[in-house]
């Protein structure tokens, strides 16, 4: 192990983070705001990942197609708060984990009898295919140099959305009591429907991202669904700041735990033992964080403040 | 032992009754959910096209195929296998992709009197300690391609490989396979999490691979997975520092996708296999021919071990004239292996894995411009698995 390697997985593991981030954000944003648990999250993922691969092939233009499947997902998002999400505010958790299961089943077959069960293939343009040397030895593919700056930038965006504009202060303001906004004479409904288009901008935005790196197909959101949950958990529920933490360190943790375990297990025992043993440790590495967390500090890193 | 299994048929026989000679049913697990339904939707065309050569008959004994799914989990599949054995009383379950879920299913399918077809996994175990007389397989055992793989590494003259696959009971086995023929070093190795959540990211290992000084990287990344490993291969620019050797990983069914990912790394790739379509016998060209009619596509290998796996049960049910109560007649016809098989002339050995030849494949464009492979050499002449001496059958 050397000094270059390190840095190159760190990079890697901002970069898992950082659409750890995107999805778990969207998220963290519709609970803490809306009081509303949507297991469907990631099938916005998928679905934007979907719309974006057809419209990459059909128009020849990832980032064209970006662009234009963005505002798309959006659409897709209000239509489900507008017609689904926004009945259910009323009830209780459990009623809104059954619905969104629902909605899982009902968008993964939609999708399926729209594009089949294979994935599709995205191919990125030749500026974004090569790779960057860093340094001489530290060189990393372009794209997911790209990917780290976007997800940066949509950080960066979210902290100034919710911390400096009026609408952010709406945001914060309908997160602590809902019905004083109200009073205020503010449209409460449609603030909610904006809070959840934008959960589902940036669940497609990570998987328009993702999509070229692996593919889009139809199963992809289960893989991050349970990881983006891992992550709010350990972030607070509801607290943005938490969730930009608590995905940076589950990024660095998974990827530096698949890339260095085994050497380390490889001091103190058989290279054999390491190596088969790494690989476990390193599925549930994320897992014993979040019990860990839990026990020290059970609202999670930075809880949001009581309402 | 064998009193067992005579009493078990007997029982089986017993209980199904007379009706059963009438129609012969197959059931076929695959993976018909998940990202691997790709494969077992393949498959599942495969195993109808056959159905269609062969007019739904086998002598004049009716053929029925009843398909179940695995979703890439051995719970499911051991469930599914219950379900045609016990329900459906089925007389033969082929079919299976992973080797951990035909692990998991193997008791079921075997007690309960079916004869066990596998089209695809070649579990060590099966082809060794547990051997089974009622088990046959249309493929091959799990080391056997790797261990091709090592003789082609070996006369390139490579000294040192990095190896990845993921961490289920066949990428060990892989590994293993490579390690058994290559002569260089294996300097390190990575096994990533799979199952129906599988690792699709392999930043962190490709990374490792490039810093390793390896000469060459060796991967197993079947299905969905494979597509998405030569994408991030060729975005790391690896191609050049570090030329990919690879197994079940690159097939029909990922080179029409990564064609229109525009990845032109890929042309020119090798690997090794028992089948390739334009392997010359009559029985593979009508195969592919009318494969390629129907559905658009080249037929994948798994394609092709499922079309031998319905050709195979065909010819033992036409030898016995649909009695499936003589199972001995039926083992005796499998073992015989008297059918046209895509991948021409074959033999059962001790363990009933085929003894066969292992082809160098090579990625090209065909004269339309789509992407598919050719041979480009024999790398083993009627090989056999190294397990099949721990079998303790004949």
């Amino acid at each position: 192990m050397d000094f270059s390697l390190l840095i190159v997985q760190v990079l890697n593991g901002l970069q898992l983070g950082l659409l750890l981030f995107l999805v778990a954000s969207g998220l963290t944003l519709v609970f803490g705001i809306l009081d509303f648990v949507n297991l469907a999250h990631a099938s916005l993922y998928m679905v934007g990942a979907m719309i974006c691969a057809s419209l990459t092939i059909a128009l020849n233009s990832f980032v064209l197609a970006v662009l234009i499947a963005l505002p798309l997902t959006a659409l897709v998002g209000w239509g489900i708060e507008r017609f689904i999400a926004r009945r259910l505010y009323g009830r209780d958790h459990l009623d809104h984990v059954l619905a969104t299961f629902g909605l899982i089943l009902v968008l993964g077959t939609i999708a399926h009898l729209i594009w089949g069960p294979k994935g599709i293939s995205v191919p990125l343009p030749n500026v974004l295919r090569g790779q960057v040397a860093l340094s001489e030895t530290v060189v990393l593919p372009t794209y997911r140099l790209v990917i780290i700056g976007t997800g940066l930038a949509a950080a960066a965006f979210l902290f100034w959305l919710v911390n400096y504009t009026r609408l952010g202060m709406l945001i914060r303001a309908g997160a602590s009591n809902r019905a004083m906004v109200a009073a205020l004479g503010i449209n409460i409904e449609r603030l909610f429907s904006f809070v959840f288009a934008l959960g589902a901008v940036l669940a497609g935005l990570a998987g328009m991202l993702i999509a070229p790196i692996t593919e889009a197909s139809l199963g992809m959101g289960n893989s991050i669904i349970i990881t983006s949950f891992v992550v709010i958990i350990v972030g607070g529920i509801g607290s943005m700041k938490g969730a930009f933490v608590a995905a940076m360190l589950i990024g660095l943790i998974d990827t530096l735990g698949r890339a260095f375990l085994d050497d380390f297990f490889k001091l103190f025992m058989s290279v054999n033992a390491a190596e088969n043993s790494a690989p476990a440790l390193s599925a549930m590495l994320i897992y014993l964080i979040m019990a860990v967390v839990l026990a020290v500090k059970p609202k999670g890193l930075f809880p949001p403040k009581v309402r | 032992m064998k009193l067992k299994y005579t009493a078990l048929a007997l029982a089986a026989a017993l209980s199904v009754g007379a009706a059963q000679s009438a129609t012969v049913k197959i059931g076929f697990v695959t993976t018909l959910t998940t990202g691997g339904a790709v494969i077992g939707t393949d498959m599942q065309n495969a195993v109808n096209l056959a159905m269609e050569h062969l007019g739904k008959k086998a002598g004049g004994t009716d053929l029925q195929v009843v398909f179940a799914d695995d979703a890439v989990k051995p719970e499911t599949g051991k469930q599914a296998t219950d379900r045609l054995v016990k329900e459906d009383k089925v007389d033969f379950v082929a079919g299976y992709i992973w080797s951990h879920v035909l692990l998991a299913s193997m008791k079921s399918a075997l007690d309960g009197g079916a004869f066990l077809i596998s089209a695809n996994a070649g579990p060590s175990q099966i082809a060794g300690k547990l051997c089974h007389e009622n088990f046959f397989s249309t493929s091959w055992q799990n080391d056997q391609t790797t261990m091709a793989m090592g003789e082609v590494l070996n006369k390139k003259g490579i000294k040192s490989v990095y190896a990845m696959a993921p961490n289920y009971a066949a990428g060990q086995d892989m590994i293993a396979g490579v390690e058994r023929t290559f002569k260089g070093k294996v300097v390190g190795k990575d096994l990533t999490k799979w199952g129906a959540d599988p690792q699709l990211d392999f930043s962190a290992e490709l990374a490792k691979a490039k810093d390793s000084g390896a000469e060459a990287l060796f991967v197993f990344y079947p299905g969905a997975a494979g597509g998405a490993f030569a994408k991030q291969y060729q975005q790391a620019g690896l191609n050049k520092k570090l030329p990919l050797y690879s197994t079940f990983t690159l097939d029909a069914l990922s080179l029409p996708k990564l064609q229109a990912g525009k990845l032109n790394d890929i042309l020119g790739s090798r690997f090794t296999q028992e089948w390739d379509p334009t392997l010359d016998n009559a029985a593979n060209k009508k195969f592919v021919a009318d494969f390629k009619a129907k559905h658009g596509t080249y037929p994948s290998f798994y394609a092709a071990q499922s079309y031998d796996a319905i050709m195979l049960i065909a010819s033992a049910v036409k030898a016995t004239n649909g009695n499936m109560k003589d199972k001995d007649a039926v083992r005796k016809a499998l073992k015989a292996a008297n059918y046209e098989s895509v991948r021409g002339k074959y033999t059962y050995g001790n363990n009933h894995f085929p003894i066969q030849n292992f082809y160098l494949r090579e990625v090209v464009a065909d004269a339309q411009g789509n992407w598919t492979t050719k041979v480009v050499d024999t790398v083993y002449t009627n090989h056999q698995d190294p397990y099949a001496s721990e079998c303790k059958m004949k």
